[in-house]
């Protein structure tokens, strides 16, 4: 299963300066995991308690997965998988 | 320091006092490594709110997949402060994810004047950059 992810740049310090990287997962969860082994560090950069951040946004095929399931959203082979950051702040 | 056309300013400033009291953002993007803010893009505040600013997901998405099919990057990424000064707050620090880009922030506190600063933030460190007004840009 080849999953193809977008990492954005102030992650690419995790992927050796790599913008796309290829992963393995049937679940976003799981992908993390598979992610996590090839560059230790990233999950933490992506969950914490065992959610997706707040301020970190992921698509699968340009659906954000906030209305595809959270952290269990289902992956099949061939699906392409985006990250980035929200563009936020306050007063 | 950011070199930046009168041109863009004036359009920044503007965003943010249409805006008002929400605070405004955007970004300006400019061809990758140029440090050139060459293309206004202003953005929906989703929050909607005078003490905070996101881009809407589906928006950002949108954002970034133009700027990388046009090679170009996030050289300005701005937003208003509508109540307090032209700084970046633990919040605006927190949440900087572009360490290449200069974060402009504007106030619309006083209703004369609006306050126009540029900051790096990378890291969580902040440093405060000089501003140069010029006429014209080109690539």
């Amino acid at each position: 299963m080849a999953i193809e992810v977008s990492i954005p740049t102030i992650l690419r310090t995790y992927t050796d300066g790599a913008k796309s990287v290829e992963a393995a997962g049937a679940t976003l969860s799981e992908l993390i995991a598979d992610l996590e082994a090839q560059f230790p560090g990233l999950a933490d950069r992506l969950v914490e308690d065992g959610s997706l951040r707040r301020f970190v946004n992921i698509y699968i095929n340009d659906e954000d997965v906030r209305f595809l399931g959270g952290i269990d959203a289902p992956l099949t082979d061939g699906d392409n998988v985006t990250v980035l950051p929200a563009v936020a702040g306050g007063a | 320091m950011l070199v930046i056309d009168q041109l863009t300013v004036d359009a920044i400033t503007a965003h943010a006092r249409l805006d008002h009291p929400d605070e405004a953002c955007g970004v300006v993007a400019g061809p990758i490594g140029s440090d050139r803010p060459l293309r206004f893009i202003p953005m929906v505040n989703a929050a909607r709110s005078p003490t905070f600013y996101e881009f809407d997901s589906k928006d950002l998405l949108k954002l970034y997949r133009e700027m990388d099919a046009l090679d170009e990057e996030p050289v300005v990424i701005y937003h208003s402060h509508t109540a307090t000064q032209a700084y970046p707050s633990r919040t605006d620090i927190s949440y900087a994810s572009e360490p290449n880009a200069h974060y402009v922030l504007v106030s619309t506190r006083e209703d004369d004047e609006t306050e126009f600063r540029s900051f790096r933030i990378v890291d969580g460190h902040v440093t405060e950059e000089p501003v140069n007004i010029v006429t014209g840009l080109v690539e």
